[in-house]
C-alpha cells in the first residue's frame, strides 16, 4: 500500500516536472531574441520538411474522405428527397471538424514523429551538446524553427485538406451520382459562413498544430538518448498528440458551437 | 615542466550526484594555462561528466568551477554562450552535424560567431582542414567518413575559432594505431602552435602520458594522484601503480559490487 502510494507520488511528481520542462523549453525557444537573418533559412527548410512533405498524405486523405462523405451523404439524403443538400453537408463537416482533426492526426503521425526522432537522434549523437559547446543555443537553432514551421504549416494543410475534400465530394455527388451542380454549390455557399465555420476551423487547426509540434519537440529534447528511449519518445509523441487533439476538439467545439 | 602558477580553470570542492550515485566528492583541481593537462581514471569515474560540468552543460550540487575567474554556473545564459565561443570541445563520437558537409561543419562556428566574408571563411576552413589532413574530404558528409576521420574533422571544427581552451573527450578511444598516432601528433602540435589550454580526458595511458604536461588521476570521485607523467609512472601507491601498469585486479576491483558468488549460485534459488 505504502509502496503504491510512493509510486503514485513519484509518477505525479515526474509528470508535473515534465510539464515544467516543456514550459521552459517553450519559453527559451520562443521568448529568446529573434534573429531573422539566421532564422529565415532554417524556417524555410523546416517548412519544407514539415509542411511540404506532408502534402501528399494530406491531399490523398482529403480526396478520399470527401468522396466518402459525398457518397454516404447522398445515400442518406436521397431517402428524404433532399440530396441537393449534399454539398452543404460535405462542406460543413469538412470545414468544421474533419479537416482540422484528421489533418492534425495525420500531421502528428507524419511530421510530429519525424521531428521527435530527429531531435532525439541529435541528442543521442551529442549534436545538441555540440551546438551548445560551440556557443549556439540549440533552443533557437533547432527547436524554434521547428516550432514555428509546425505552427504555420498545420492551418495551411488543414485548409488544403478541406478544399480537396470538397472537390472529392463534388466528384462523387455531381459527376458520378448526377446531382445538379448548381444546387450542390449554391447550397454550400448559402450555408457555410466564413466567420463562424471557416474561421473556427482555422482556429482549431492553429491550436492543434501548436500542441502537436510542442509535444513533438519536447519529447525529442527530453528523451533518454538511447535507441529504446527514442522509440518510446516517438510513440509518446503520436499517442499524446492524438489524445490531445481529440480532447481539445471537444472542448473547442463546445466553446464555438455549444451556445444554443 | 609545467608552470602551475598561471591558473586557467579552477575546480574547487566539487560534488556531483547522479541520482543516488555520487560521482564527485569534494574534488578540487587546477588546470594551468597553455599546457596539456590529462585527467585519467578508470571507466565510470565521471571524466566526461567533469568536462560537461566545466562546459556548463551540467550544474554541480556543490562547489564551483571558474574559468579565468568567472564562476561558470553563476553566469547568465547569454554570458555562458559567449564564454563557450572561447571553448572548443572534441566529443567522443565527433558529434558532427549530419546535415552539413565536413567543410560546412568547420565553417559553422565561424559563420555564427564572426562577420567574416564568405571567401575568408572558405580560406580559413581550408586551412583548418589542411591542418588535420582532410582538405580533400571537405565536400563529404559525416556519414561517409571513418571514425578516425570524423574525429579529425571534429577537431578541425573545435579549433575553427582558435579557442583559448580545448577539451578532448576520450580522443583515442576506438582508433586504429595509425589514427591514434595522427591524433596524438595533432593534439600536441596544435597545442604548441596555438598556445591554448588543453584538457584531455582519457584512459589510454601511454598515449596520453606521451603528450601531457600534467596529469590528474581520478578514482572514486576524488583526486587519487597528480603530477608530471614521470612522477606518476614512478609512484609507489598500489592503486596508482595498478592503473598505470594496467593490471586487471588489485586495489581497484575488477568486479562491480555484488553478493558472494557462492551464495548466488547455490543459495536460496528454490
Amino acid at each position: 500500500m505504502i509502496q503504491f502510494l510512493q509510486q503514485l507520488g513519484a509518477t505525479t511528481v515526474n509528470r508535473v516536472a515534465a510539464v515544467g520542462r516543456a514550459g521552459q523549453l517553450l519559453s527559451q525557444s520562443l521568448i529568446a531574441k529573434p534573429a531573422p537573418m539566421m532564422m529565415l533559412p532554417l524556417l524555410v527548410r523546416q517548412l519544407y520538411f514539415i509542411g511540404v512533405l506532408s502534402l501528399v498524405i494530406i491531399i490523398v486523405s482529403g480526396l478520399f474522405i470527401g468522396m466518402v462523405l459525398g457518397l454516404q451523404g447522398y445515400t442518406i439524403l436521397v431517402d428524404y428527397g433532399s440530396e441537393q443538400a449534399v454539398g452543404q453537408m460535405v462542406a460543413l463537416s469538412l470545414v468544421r471538424e474533419l479537416a482540422p482533426v484528421v489533418t492534425a492526426l495525420l500531421f502528428a503521425g507524419r511530421a510530429g514523429s519525424a521531428v521527435t526522432a530527429e531531435i532525439g537522434l541529435m541528442k543521442a549523437t551529442e549534436q545538441l551538446a555540440s551546438y551548445e559547446m560551440i556557443g549556439v543555443d540549440p533552443m533557437r537553432r533547432i527547436i524554434a524553427p521547428r516550432l514555428w514551421a509546425g505552427f504555420i504549416s498545420m492551418p495551411l494543410l488543414s485548409m488544403i485538406f478541406a478544399i480537396v475534400g470538397i472537390w472529392g465530394g463534388s466528384l462523387v455527388a455531381v459527376d458520378w451520382l448526377g446531382i445538379f451542380s448548381g444546387s450542390f454549390w449554391a447550397n454550400m455557399q448559402a450555408s457555410v459562413s466564413f466567420s463562424e465555420d471557416v474561421l473556427n476551423g482555422v482556429i482549431k487547426s492553429l491550436v492543434f498544430g501548436f500542441v502537436i509540434i510542442w509535444i513533438a519537440v519536447f519529447q525529442g529534447n527530453d528523451c533518454v538518448p538511447t535507441s529504446e528511449g527514442i522509440s518510446q519518445a516517438t510513440t509518446r509523441t503520436v499517442v499524446y498528440s492524438s489524445l490531445a487533439i481529440l480532447g481539445l476538439d471537444f472542448i473547442l467545439t463546445a466553446m464555438m458551437f455549444g451556445d444554443f | 615542466m609545467a608552470q602551475l602558477n598561471d591558473t586557467h580553470i579552477e575546480v574547487s570542492n566539487l560534488s556531483f550526484w547522479r541520482g543516488q550515485r555520487k560521482i564527485f566528492d569534494d574534488l578540487s583541481l587546477t588546470i594551468p594555462r597553455g599546457k596539456i593537462t590529462a585527467i585519467m581514471g578508470p571507466s565510470g569515474t565521471g571524466k566526461t561528466t567533469l568536462l560537461k560540468l566545466i562546459g556548463g552543460q551540467l550544474t554541480p550540487d556543490q562547489g564551483t568551477i571558474s574559468i579565468d575567474g568567472d564562476n561558470v554556473h553563476a553566469l547568465t545564459r547569454r554570458r555562458l554562450f559567449e564564454l563557450r565561443a572561447k571553448m572548443g570541445m572534441l566529443f567522443q563520437s565527433g558529434a558532427l552535424f549530419t546535415d552539413m558537409t565536413v567543410a560546412g561543419n568547420v565553417a559553422f562556428p565561424l559563420k555564427v560567431h564572426t562577420d567574416l566574408s564568405e571567401t575568408v571563411i572558405r580560406d580559413l576552413v581550408l586551412m583548418k582542414l589542411n591542418a588535420v589532413g582532410l582538405r580533400g574530404a571537405s565536400e563529404l558528409k559525416p556519414a561517409e567518413l571513418s571514425g578516425g576521420m570524423a574525429r579529425r574533422a571534429a577537431l578541425a571544427r573545435a579549433i575553427a575559432l582558435d579557442p583559448d581552451f580545448l577539451m578532448y573527450d576520450e580522443p583515442f578511444a576506438g582508433q586504429d594505431p595509425i589514427a591514434m598516432g595522427v591524433l596524438i601528433n595533432l593534439i600536441s602540435r596544435l597545442n604548441r602552435a596555438l598556445g591554448h589550454t588543453s584538457v584531455i580526458v582519457s584512459h589510454d595511458i601511454q598515449e596520453t602520458l606521451s603528450i601531457a604536461d600534467y596529469v590528474y588521476l581520478i578514482s572514486d570521485g576524488k583526486v587519487l594522484a597528480q603530477g608530471a607523467p614521470d612522477q606518476l609512472n614512478g609512484s609507489e601507491d598500489p592503486r596508482v601503480e595498478q592503473f598505470m601498469k594496467g593490471r586487471p585486479d588489485g586495489p581497484v576491483p575488477f568486479h562491480y559490487p555484488a553478493p558472494s558468488f557462492k551464495d548466488q549460485l547455490f543459495g536460496d534459488s528454490q
